[in-house]
């Protein structure tokens, strides 16, 4: 129980994927105008992330160890991550057509989130089990998450705020990832 | 076959990932059978909530052409006939804000019409007819015209063109079939000593919701 408690703190705050690892910045900025938008985004790609850690790993442990190409993991994963956002994507499509209007081109972009592929070749170089990646997985999401939360609400308190000229749209928007970041950093050494 | 298999790396490689595609593949294909969308869902939901008069007031050749439009970010106010209702209704669907009736398309009328041509002075020019959206006029060039009340919508774009303005807008008339209680105004005129206080305050507010 300790140790899923240790997996999920270290993949939410102190290796955070966003903040601290510098992974899947893409959508970070892109979906981080509307807080709206942004829950949508942070529920699809947690939903993907942690697919994909329980994909990936059952690929990994079936067919590429036993065959001696672990080598060939990088593009094993990515068909796994491609095959597993395209399910999404029906998926959404299916059960929220509103959530699948508002995330429009950002939907299939989750495949090229290097967040998702960063962390399934991490859970294999850490040798995690099943459970454990699976968890890594989904920490990883709740930790994307929770960054693209906390951002997008304070863009939107940005959008009007008194800032100077030059600061104005993606400065400032940099600028305050860079804090936030910072902030982040402050969780190494929790565990 | 194994041992072949083994000894050739590559051809393991090649039969792993061909192996793994396919799979991916089959299950896609299968999800994608499992969670068939017809359709865009949201063109049916806007769809549902116009009037279905099929008027053509908002620009487009009926309702459903104007609930795509919607879908594809067109303004949700130009149904004269749904009225500030069916804005509303489409602006909570779509979690927008919801403006005003558009007045470049017409007015909202507060009862339901339907067109009643007045049958001695037709001259039977058919150009009504040619107007009907949901062809709810009878009649043949030369010969009289009449509405089939039922079908007619209330658009009033036969109007527009009658040559002779022989055709009036009359409001439907309550029969049996479409008759329905009328609702309480409000709990304060049920019971009034029970609410005392509020009848009191709605009064002096001028009436109240």
């Amino acid at each position: 129980m300790q140790e899923f408690a240790v997996i999920l703190v270290s993949s939410i705050l102190i290796n955070n994927y966003v903040l601290v690892q510098f992974l899947g910045l893409c959508p970070f900025m892109g979906v981080s105008n509307k807080l709206e938008s942004a829950i949508g985004m942070a529920a699809a790609t947690t939903f993907v992330l942690t697919l994909t850690a329980m994909a990936s790993y059952i690929v990994n442990a079936l067919v590429l160890e036993p065959l001696g190409l672990i080598y060939l993991r990088t593009i094993a994963f990515i068909l796994v991550i491609a095959a597993v956002v395209q399910f999404t994507k029906m998926f959404i499509e299916k059960t929220s057509p509103l959530l699948y209007r508002v995330l429009g081109v950002f939907l299939p972009l989750i495949t090229t989130n290097c967040a998702v592929l960063g962390v399934a070749l991490q859970n294999t170089s850490k040798d995690l089990n099943f459970v454990q990646s699976s968890l890594y997985g989904f920490g990883a999401g709740a930790g994307f998450s929770l960054v693209l939360i906390f951002f997008s609400a304070m863009r939107e308190r940005l959008a009007s705020a008194d800032i100077p000229e030059s600061f104005k749209g993606a400065a400032i928007a940099m600028v305050t990832a860079g804090l936030m970041s910072l902030a982040f950093m402050g969780f190494s050494g929790l565990v | 076959m194994i041992e072949l298999i083994a000894q050739n790396p590559i051809l393991a490689a090649l039969i792993a990932l061909v192996g793994l595609a396919i799979i991916f593949g089959a299950l896609l294909g299968f999800a994608a059978e499992k969670f068939k969308v017809e359709g865009n869902p949201i063109v049916e939901q806007i769809d549902e909530l116009l009037p279905q008069t099929q008027c053509g007031q908002c620009g487009f050749p009926g309702c459903r052409p104007y609930a795509e439009s919607i879908a594809n970010g067109d303004a949700i106010n130009k149904c004269p006939p749904g009225g500030q209702a069916t804005i509303n209704a489409i602006a909570s669907l779509l979690d927008v804000p919801a403006p005003e009736l558009d007045e470049e398309h017409g007015q909202e009328s507060p009862v339901r019409t339907v067109a009643y041509i007045r049958e001695d002075e037709c001259i039977g020019c058919t150009k009504c007819i040619q107007a009907c959206p949901v062809d709810a006029i009878l009649g043949a060039a030369k010969l009289m015209h009449t509405v089939i009340a039922d079908e007619c919508t209330g658009c009033d774009l036969c109007v527009e063109p009658c040559p002779v303005d022989c055709i009036d807008m009359l409001p439907v008339a309550e029969t049996l079939t479409d008759w329905n209680w009328s609702i309480p105004k409000k709990p304060g005129q049920l019971i009034a000593t029970d609410t005392r206080g509020e009848l009191s305050h709605a009064h002096t507010q001028g009436g109240g919701a």
